[in-house]
């Protein structure tokens, strides 16, 4: 009853709030969408490559759709690297190829690593290639004088057998004739198979992905993890906001001098602000999948319940928190310290190759959980089961942050 | 039920080095008007938030109703007006009162009744569904006032309710707390305006955590050889500082 009359008075509150309504739904939707565009051009990343005095042949294979080829006339690589704004230079003495990286993005310095590495393999192959074809050449020559050979030979015995043949038959010795007619046979055969001759096999290669497909980019590996931050951060900043807001204008000590119990002021506020977690959460997971034809592997029922415990968390915490802050601009300055450090340990990073003491900082993080779940769930369709540890986890949080906010509200009044 | 609403004994307080309140002793019997005097700082609202069970005491006891303080479930029959207001912008003054309302306990038949009551006291019926946020300064001290007699309780304890208020409302609301008395009712009010304690029934004058003096107002100006209460609480004042320059 009374947590419900705290749960109708935050719903009014936000529904009056167009500001912050629209920061809390809008937003995530804003910046997934701008992330979404700048991860998908990734692709079209183009390098720029000097090259000077360098063979034809290699410059043919390194020209690829990622690096654009310059010719010049210098072989001062690092004066032309700052004159022409090139990303890497190249000059070539006698075999001797050597490469300049300019490195101010190594981006572009991995791209024309990788042109000039599979480059040289192609060249590789195709001076490969050509000894095997002149080698082939010889061998089929030989082969075929081989051949002329055994037909020779092949024949020589067959007019042999065939008057033997004849020389039985007239002789009427039939035994003999169908015992040297099967020699015939073996002869011609063994003629036919010696021509079959060895073909060269070349090797073509068939993807198949386990999760996802080869339009998988880093946005939608990383997708999940970004979606659990973004309803983390906003609902934590939201709620620790507006209790500090309670706190600072008096209305919680108001509220304190009612018979209200501690218990009842949060659980009027999970359920309140929590019903708008939810909103925001079906909005932007629904958004991604829909605009962005996201590949939901697993169920959506398990993102949107992970993404509300984590939400759930980051209410708790946020209330929690601003017992810590006097004003609104001290809530603010929790965010660097608590919110943010959470995203490098939400998978953009494989957390299992950290530093032990990182890994251990990671597994008090709540979105390390939420996050490893929601990937789990959308790129590799893991169950409840398999995500149940994580969930635990969560609840875990909620329920050790529930507790010291109940406890903390003392302060404000001692029953 | 015993007559007297309020029973502190011997109430002892301090924040780090400093004693708020120093072995105050107050009884609030029932329909009567008592006023908390003193200046800013001399302890009057720690000691409001003493008895409410806001706050722990020291040494010494509350009662509120019988009952020893802090009890939760004997807040709802208390009516409490803060110093600051304590409202929310963004809700109507009718949301205001549903929520401490519903806080309070109040049944739902009753509530829309008891909305118009406490509004119409102070004179705010036209403006119920205005958001406070657009309301004056004196505006908002009434609805304040109209949140403390929501569920019409026994007692209020009220923490300057006139401040920011003009003259002639004044009067009125002191006509309608000395109505609310006539109906057995009891206030502690507390208040820095002289004029205002004259209308108290009994004054406690509060200085430095200390009782300096207590009575009747008439009582008091007897006692001290004076004509207002305002000579009453400048000679004890300075009667408290010699006997402090003395020790």
């Amino acid at each position: 009853m009374r947590t419900m009359a705290i749960v109708r008075r935050v719903f009014k509150q936000m529904l009056r709030d167009k500001r912050t309504l629209a920061l809390m739904f809008l937003a995530p939707l804003l910046i997934m969408t701008l992330m979404y565009f700048l991860f998908q051009n990734n692709t079209t990343q183009v390098a720029s490559l000097g090259v000077h005095h360098v063979d034809q042949s290699v410059v043919n294979v390194i020209d690829t759709k990622n690096v654009t080829i310059h010719h010049y006339d210098s072989s001062q690589a690092r004066k032309m690297i700052k004159q022409h704004d090139l990303d890497g230079y190249l000059t070539q003495k006698n075999g001797q190829l050597t490469i300049t990286y300019s490195n101010s993005n190594p981006t572009n310095t991995s791209l024309i690593k990788a042109s000039l590495q599979s480059g040289l393999v192609k060249l590789k192959m195709k001076t490969l290639v050509t000894v095997t074809k002149k080698q082939r050449a010889a061998l089929e020559s030989q082969q075929a004088a081989l051949k002329k050979l055994t037909a020779a030979q092949t024949q020589a015995t067959v007019t042999k057998l065939k008057t033997a043949i004849a020389q039985a038959q007239a002789r009427g010795d039939q035994a003999t004739a169908e015992k040297l007619q099967k020699q015939l046979k073996q002869a011609t055969a063994t003629t036919s198979s010696s021509t079959q001759s060895a073909k060269a096999t070349s090797y073509t290669t068939k993807s198949h992905y386990i999760y996802g497909s080869s339009d998988s980019t880093f946005f939608e590996n990383f997708l999940p993890a970004f979606l659990g931050f973004f309803v983390f951060f906003f609902v934590f900043l939201i709620s620790g906001v507006s209790l500090l807001n309670e706190r600072t204008t008096g209305t919680l000590s108001r509220l304190l001098a009612t018979p209200i119990r501690r218990s009842e002021i949060i659980m009027g506020y999970l359920i309140g602000y929590g019903g708008f977690a939810i909103i925001q959460t079906v909005l932007t997971v629904v958004f991604t999948i829909t605009v962005f034809k996201i590949h939901l592997v697993g169920s959506i029922w398990l993102v949107f319940l992970t993404n509300l415990l984590l939400a759930l968390v980051a209410l708790t915490l946020g209330i929690f928190i601003s017992t810590f802050a006097n004003s609104e601009f001290q809530m603010i300055q929790f965010i660097p310290l608590i919110v943010v450090p959470q995203i490098f340990f939400a998978g953009l990073v494989p957390v299992d190759g950290m530093a032990s003491w990182l890994q251990t900082i990671a597994h008090i993080m709540p979105l390390y959980y939420g996050a490893n779940a929601m990937t789990a769930v959308v790129t590799k369709g893991a169950g409840l089961g398999d995500i149940g540890v994580n969930l635990l986890i969560l609840v875990g949080f909620m329920v050790v942050l529930t507790m010291l906010n109940i406890v903390g509200m003392k302060r404000y009044r001692k029953v | 039920m015993a007559t007297d609403y309020v029973i502190a004994k011997q109430v002892s307080k301090h924040f780090g080095h400093q004693q708020v309140l120093n072995q105050i002793d107050l009884t609030l019997p029932a329909g009567m008007i008592y006023g908390l005097i003193g200046p800013s700082g001399a302890g009057k609202t720690t000691l409001i938030k003493s008895i409410l069970g806001m706050e722990a005491v020291d040494s010494g006891t509350v009662k509120v109703m019988d009952t020893v303080m802090p009890n939760r479930a004997v807040m709802a029959q208390v009516g409490y007006m803060a110093q600051s207001d304590a409202l929310y912008e963004t809700l109507t003054a009718r949301e205001n009162l549903t929520l401490f309302g519903q806080l309070m306990s109040v049944p739902k038949i009753k509530l829309a009744q008891m909305i118009d009551y406490a509004a119409g006291l102070v004179d705010l019926t036209s403006q119920l569904d205005k958001r406070v946020s657009g309301y004056s300064g004196g505006m908002k001290r009434r609805l304040s006032l109209a949140i403390a007699l929501i569920q019409d309780p026994q007692l209020l304890i009220l923490d300057e309710p006139t401040v920011g208020i003009d003259p002639e409302l004044r009067q009125q609301i002191w006509t309608e707390l000395n109505k609310l008395k006539d109906t057995g009712k009891s206030m502690l009010v507390t208040t820095h305006v002289m004029d205002e304690a004259e209308r108290c029934d009994y004054l406690m004058l509060i200085r430095h955590g200390i009782a300096l003096a207590e009575g009747t107002p008439a009582a008091l100006k007897q006692q001290y050889a004076v004509d207002t209460i305002e000579q009453v609480f400048l000679k004890a004042g300075r009667m408290q500082d010699a006997n402090d320059g003395n020790r």
